[in-house]
């Protein structure tokens, strides 16, 4: 379709239907059912099936128009993408467009205590019974989890197969006594993620995604969906501020809770953003040891950026993805925030000691210092992105593995 | 901003690719390592006539193909790759955009065209290879043009035939030219690490020469972002190579039964290789884009310089110590890049210069905002 007709077409129908004192909700239902929520969805699952390129035109419309779009913050991306991709029609049509409307927020059950890194290690209990799962285990990591309303779970429904063949992957109803949320507090402070816990949790049987024994093959769709916006770098929805009315009140009063856990994410990323300026002001950048480190910081950040910028030229000229471009870029995120985290140590100086409001920048420096441990380790720590260069980049062999046979013969963490 | 070949600049860099495939196999580079001159005629020939790679960077006018920094970078990378030993960095890189850079127009007439078609080897006797504020300390010109004094390192500066030399000229610099065999000029080899590159100790006594044009500072700055980035492509040329061998060494070597590549010690260095290799190109192609779209200062040339020349020395470490002893025996070639890499981390500035030389830029850019 031309953009031009695109845009033809989007503007009749926001001048039709668009009104800022409008519920949020009676909105977004009026764009899903238009396809306007998701144009690049298939038409049959509340899309238009738009390109990349028609996509972005309507979202330029948005932008430009100061309109609404769907409620997309947080890890409910994660879960409307891989319904998308693996429901069933019905599964698509109870799950997609709440989750559209912003009326349904999702949460990830993947991670264990027991199970980080190694993932297909997971060891909650899935038991089939007549009319549903059992559900029985523990699960981290869990973002928002405290006011989800559905989650994304991978539990073990077969003991008795291969690791990867005996998990399946579940909706569940997070509303429902068997399933209890604590927040965890981290090193930094922020309680951003909860530990879940399931006791005789029960999941529909309808509610089943991918078929038994395949919840590995879905989860990778997950991870990959997450680790592409470790890479991109996470946009949390631009806010329409500023502008008058019901609907941009009650979408303020939805951010507000869903960036919640977000609002120290900038920080983890080594904040290079704030260098030069702060190394002028204070005058450390006369000092030469500053300025060799300062420039390294630069080297990385902006190789990153061409580096990126160059992977998305290939992709757009239909060029093969000529690398795992996700894994580098998450492996170049990590060695940046260290690397801006040291430069920012060297700018304080014995002001690094503090913290709080009193602090530079209004303690944001001291939050990136106790922040920057975590880019490395979520979403894949750093260890097993150099083990998927090495092995799918190079082409390195895999090393032997301890973990083949039934699962229920594995040694693993005592639980 | 270009970020990524065109279909035309693949298409040369895969003929540039075969073209040192043949002629600059590791036997030819051992064997011309051995020799005085360091270089093979036939193939100089060849690639300067034939193929008109000499001329590519140089324009129209002046006997060149027109084309820039960009097509100039791809047939370095091929040649860093492939440890191509001869006259092609001293003359059509260091000469060549020195006349173009410096030289009044007659000159560059006389002189350019012949250096595009490689019938005339010349190359830059530069007093100082460290940084463009250093140079004209040690050579100078009298008013009647005769200049006096000494570079330590020229590149070939025993083969080429002619001298393209800048000399501290009263108050500024002026750009000079003779012949290497003319009275009061003496070329002495100079043993360098490298031994695929000639490099020889220049001095003038009372030496003659045709004063040929000017060069302010602001020139130098820019002649020497130009060399710096087609020296950062062979750079990442040769990183390139030796991270695809490294790798494949890794594979097929067995050690405890299995081959060491399946150790995760080793393939996490090579994983952090890849990505320093990977950053390291991203900001050399995109230097040379940005030389080829404007003539203004950036970052951008230094960056690439100074990023390449950490990618290569690293790489060439790992190379040398993922092979263990074999390595660092004479008959592995992996030595051969690991001279170069050092070599080339040093010429036209060590990284630490050129990083020191981004901030400044920075910090002027933000004073002028």
């Amino acid at each position: 379709m031309s953009h031009d007709w695109i845009k033809v077409e989007l503007d009749r129908f926001l001048d039709a239907e668009f009104s800022p004192d409008l519920s949020l909700i009676e909105w977004r239902k009026r764009l899903v059912s238009a396809g306007w929520a998701a144009p690049s969805w298939p038409e049959d699952s509340f899309g238009r099936g738009f390109s990349q390129a028609e996509a972005l035109v309507v979202s330029r419309v948005f932008a430009d128009r100061r309109i609404v779009g769907a409620a997309q913050v947080g890890p409910r991306r994660l879960a409307a993408e891989t319904i998308l991709a693996h429901g069933s029609n019905e599964q698509k049509q109870r799950y997609l467009p709440k989750i559209l409307t912003g009326e349904h927020a999702w949460c990830q059950l993947f991670s264990e205590p027991g199970s980080g890194s190694d993932l297909a290690g997971a060891s909650t209990r899935a038991d089939r019974k007549a009319d549903h799962w059992l559900i029985n285990g523990q699960k981290v990591w869990n973002t928002s989890a405290h006011h989800a309303d559905f989650g994304i779970l991978v539990a073990r429904s077969n003991w008795d197969l291969p690791k990867h063949q005996g998990l399946s992957y579940f909706l569940i109803d997070m509303r429902q006594p068997g399933v209890e949320v604590r927040p965890l507090k981290q090193m930094n402070g922020h309680a951003s993620f909860n530990e879940v816990f399931l006791t005789d949790a029960r999941v529909p049987l309808d509610d089943l995604m991918g078929g038994e024994g395949h919840g590995w093959a879905v989860a990778t769709t997950t991870l990959s969906i997450e680790r592409q916006g470790f890479a991109r770098g996470r946009s949390q929805g631009v806010p329409a501020s500023a502008s008058a009315g019901r609907i941009y009140e009650e979408l303020a009063r939805e951010l507000e809770i869903d960036n919640e856990p977000y609002t120290w994410y900038p920080q983890r990323e080594g904040r290079p953003d704030l260098i030069l300026q702060r190394a002028q002001e204070t005058g450390a950048i006369e000092d030469d040891a500053v300025r060799q480190e300062m420039a390294k910081l630069f080297c990385l950040t902006e190789a990153a950026r061409i580096s990126a910028d160059r992977v998305a030229a290939y992709q757009k000229s239909g060029g093969q993805g000529v690398l795992p471009a996700g894994s580098i870029g998450k492996l170049g995120a990590s060695v940046i925030a260290r690397q801006a985290a040291h430069v920012h140590t060297m700018i304080s100086g014995a002001s690094a000691m503090l913290s709080g409001p009193e602090s530079a920048a209004d303690g944001l420096i001291a939050e990136t210092l106790i922040s920057v441990p975590a880019i490395s380790i979520a979403g894949g720590t750093d260890e097993i992105q150099r083990n998927i260069i090495a092995e799918r980049v190079l082409g390195m062999p895999k090393e032997q593995r301890m973990d083949t046979g039934p699962f229920r013969e594995i040694p693993r963490n005592a639980q | 901003m270009q970020v990524v070949f065109t279909e035309d600049q693949a298409q040369f860099k895969r003929v540039v690719h075969r073209f040192f495939d043949t002629h600059s196999t590791t036997t030819a580079v051992r064997g011309l390592s051995e020799t005085e001159t360091g270089f093979d005629p036939l193939v100089w020939a060849q690639l300067s006539e034939t193929l008109g790679l000499s001329g590519t960077h140089l324009s129209e006018e002046y006997g060149g193909h027109g084309f820039g920094p960009v097509e100039l970078g791809i047939i370095l990378e091929e040649m860093g790759r492939t440890l191509y030993c001869g006259p092609f960095f001293s003359s059509a890189v260091m000469a060549g955009y020195a006349l173009e850079r410096f030289a009044d127009e007659a000159a560059k007439i006389e002189r350019l065209p012949q250096i595009a078609d490689g019938s005339i080897r010349a190359t830059l006797v530069l007093d100082d290879l460290n940084h463009p504020s250093q140079v004209g300390r040690l050579i100078q010109a009298n008013e009647a043009g005769a200049l006096t004094g000494s570079a330590p390192i020229v590149l070939d500066g025993c083969t080429a035939e002619d001298f393209i030399i800048v000399a501290r000229n009263g108050a500024g610099l002026g750009l000079y030219a003779l012949p290497r065999l003319s009275e009061g000029v003496t070329a002495v080899a100079q043993e360098s690490i490298d031994m695929t590159r000639k490099v020889a100790r220049v001095t003038l006594q009372s030496a003659k020469a045709t004063k040929i044009g000017d060069v302010t500072s602001q020139d130098l700055n820019r002649f020497w972002d130009l060399t710096s980035v087609a020296l950062a492509h062979e750079m990442i040329g040769g990183a390139a190579r030796l991270l695809d061998e490294t790798v494949e060494y890794t594979k097929g070597r067995y050690q405890f039964g299995r081959p060491i590549g399946s150790f995760q010690a080793l393939k996490h260095r090579c994983a952090d290789l890849l990505m320093s290799l990977e950053f390291a190109k991203a900001a050399t192609h995109y230097a040379g884009f940005c030389l080829a779209a404007s003539d203004a200062e950036t970052i951008y040339p230094s960056m690439a310089k100074a990023m390449a020349a950490d990618c290569f020395m690293e790489m060439a470490r790992a190379a040398i110590q993922l092979r263990g002893g074999i390595g660092f025996t004479w008959e592995n070639d992996t030595h051969l890049w690991f001279k170069r890499a050092k070599c080339d981390e040093v010429l036209l500035g060590a990284p630490h210069r050129h990083r020191a030389r981004m901030i400044d830029i920075l910090q002027e850019a933000k004073d002028v905002a």
